[in-house]
């Protein structure tokens, strides 16, 4: 197999990804950069989630961070009130969230555009704001703490130890979204994109299809939650808020739709980026909002799409 | 009675102000279908530029004045140098685009100004106005006042210059406008500078009732974009009512039910709504065409 097939296959991202992330904590200077390689997986792992809906199927949410939510709230709940494992109460919070994806998805996703997105983004404001006053369970604003993730009866400590399974997750969770892409659901999803009524005459059960990836994606976002309150110890209704599902539609967009790569990518731009920007003082804000849109305005297709088409040009 | 006249003047208040909002997202939309999320830093910015001048000393009217002329020239920057530079690119990137707009331009409030809460003195002063057993703050009126006129100036500008035509023409068909000799980036741009003019005054008006800081942009934002699709997105007239009826929802839903449901009582009946209607109260249907 030459380079270019080998460039061409669709795991061959993924694999740079990995050999990537095993050679990458011999630079790490302090633990603290395991922390952060450790968020850009987490919040990696839920954009591939939403990247399922918006990339494949070309659906825009607004209100994913809500998954986050029910994910992240699940295992501060489960551990805390019910002395639940917390490996049992992710797999716990993922199932929630595809069921309440499942209803709420059957009745919202016949909307389409934009009113599908401020539909999703009453979801996500409906989810947040639950949390925020039922606080006899979820401690209210200012959130709970959550109890740390045990394994096989070994306490999970150390940022280096939530890096691999963070590590781990992902490439398990892009591998599955690649496979996917590839299947019947990914065919069929590709098509409804082109055109829905098209693909309905062609047989293709756009509802169930669209409830059906909407569901998975939810799925994928929740474990992320989950990962993200056991990671951080602490929790608050923030973590569902409208900034958040704004956060991974950005992540999602700036690395390009359909691109698991480029939601790692994404990821690591919006995780490292106001860190490094902290330096600025009172002009972080102003310098990330500059940088964003000179990111969409230059690469508007997303960074991997944009650079993969560049290459692609230049070379024929 | 008295209780209800009391929610139903703070729901047409809240709501007059969502109206505004919503309606320059329709002006911008209708022009260039760009869904604008920086329209709430454009009250922001008005309601904050009057503070600070009126702070350094300038009179309240030209302070007002000012910031509307500054909010416009920023709203059409917004158009020259990031909106008009992508417009190919697909419609969720130009939603990113107003999104790290409406960062920015957060940003630049807490560099230039600051980040606490401010307040503008009332214009008819503080003492409230007894209507039917309801409290009722002059300020209230002025804010229903203003945003009256405002849709009646945009009505006419529309309805009846040939200027405003050329507006309705590119919302039509931006290339059969295009050929008929309408210089549709001057439209497009002339929209962005209406609807940042628009919540400008807006943030003028509504500030001595609500206070403004730096952030109040984001949520009146995502409150204006409900409103916009709770009426049908592309209409003006739906955009008013969106607005009037999600301010009042709020409102009375934070009366008789609880004040801390009270978004989620306005997003429930949003999300009804849209479940009977899937193109708002007032939208109309497009097919899709094979």
């Amino acid at each position: 197999m030459n380079v270019r097939a080998l460039m061409a296959h669709r795991f061959a991202g993924l694999t740079v990804v990995s050999a990537i992330v095993i050679v990458l904590p011999f630079f790490f200077p302090s633990a603290y950069y395991y922390r952060l390689a450790g968020l850009v997986l987490i919040f990696g792992l839920a954009a591939v989630g939403l990247n399922l809906l918006m990339g494949f199927a070309g659906q825009v949410s607004l209100g994913h961070a809500g998954f986050l939510g029910i994910g992240g709230y699940s295992v501060a709940i489960g551990a805390t009130y019910l002395a639940a494992p917390p490996w049992l109460c992710i797999l716990g919070g993922a199932a929630l969230s595809g069921l309440v994806a499942f209803c709420v998805g059957r009745p919202i996703l016949r909307l389409k555009g934009h009113y599908l997105a401020v539909a999703t983004l009453g979801f996500g404001v409906l989810v947040t704001i639950v949390l925020t006053n039922e606080a006899t369970w979820t401690g209210g604003p200012d959130g709970m703490t959550v109890p740390r993730l045990m394994l096989f009866a070994w306490p999970v400590h150390g940022a280096d130890a939530w890096y691999w399974i963070a590590a781990i997750t992902f490439l398990i969770g892009g591998t599955l979204a690649l496979n996917l892409g590839d299947s019947p659901t990914g065919r069929a999803l590709k098509a409804i994109q082109d055109s829905e009524v098209a693909s309905s005459m062609l047989g293709i059960d756009v509802s169930y299809q669209k409830l059906v990836i909407f569901v998975i994606s939810a799925v994928f976002v929740s474990i992320a939650g989950s990962y993200l309150a056991l990671f951080n110890g602490h929790i608050t209704p923030d973590i569902s808020g409208f900034l958040r599902s704004i956060e991974l539609v950005t992540i999602v967009v700036l690395g390009g739709m359909g691109s698991i790569v480029g939601s790692l990518l994404g990821a690591t731009i919006l995780v490292v980026l106001p860190q490094t920007l902290t330096v600025l003082h009172e002009y972080e804000d102003m310098a990330f909002g500059l940088i964003l849109m000179g990111f969409m305005i230059l690469l508007r297709q997303g960074i991997v799409p944009s650079l993969m088409g560049w290459f692609a040009g230049r070379r024929s | 009675m008295a209780e209800f006249l009391q929610f139903l003047s703070s729901g047409l208040t809240v709501g007059s102000v969502y109206a505004l909002v919503a309606l320059g997202f329709t002006l911008i939309y209708n022009a260039s279908n760009v869904i604008n999320f920086a329209q709430g830093e454009f009250v922001m910015l008005g309601g904050m530029s009057t503070v600070f001048l009126a702070l350094a000393g300038v009179p309240l009217p030209i302070a007002a004045l000012i910031a509307v002329i500054v909010t416009t020239a920023i709203g059409l920057a917004l158009y020259r140098f990031a909106i008009e530079p992508a417009r190919d690119a697909s419609a969720v990137s130009l939603i990113m685009i107003t999104i790290g707009a409406s960062i920015f331009l957060r940003g630049l409030a807490q560099v230039v100004f600051d980040k606490r809460f401010h307040s503008l003195p009332m214009i008819f002063g503080a003492e409230p106005l007894r209507i039917g057993g309801a409290a009722v703050l002059p300020q209230s009126l002025v804010v229903l006042g203003g945003a009256t006129t405002i849709v009646l100036l945009l009505w006419a500008f529309i309805d009846r210059t040939i200027l405003g035509k050329a507006v309705i023409a590119t919302a039509v068909n931006r290339l059969a406008a295009r050929l008929v000799g309408i210089d549709t980036r001057r439209i497009i741009g002339l929209s962005f500078a209406i609807s940042a003019a628009i919540g400008a005054v807006a943030g003028v008006l509504v500030t001595p009732i609500t206070l403004t800081s730096y952030d109040v942009g984001t949520l009146l934002a995502v409150k204006a974009f409900a409103a916009a699709m709770l009426g049908g997105i592309g209409s003006a007239l739906g955009a008013v009512v969106g607005g009037l009826v999600l301010g009042m929802l709020e409102a009375f839903s934070a009366g008789y039910i609880s004040s801390k449901y009270k978004d989620a009582v306005a997003f429930i009946v949003l999300l009804a709504v849209l479940l009977a209607m899937p193109r708002g109260l007032l939208g109309r249907g497009k097919i899709e065409r094979v």
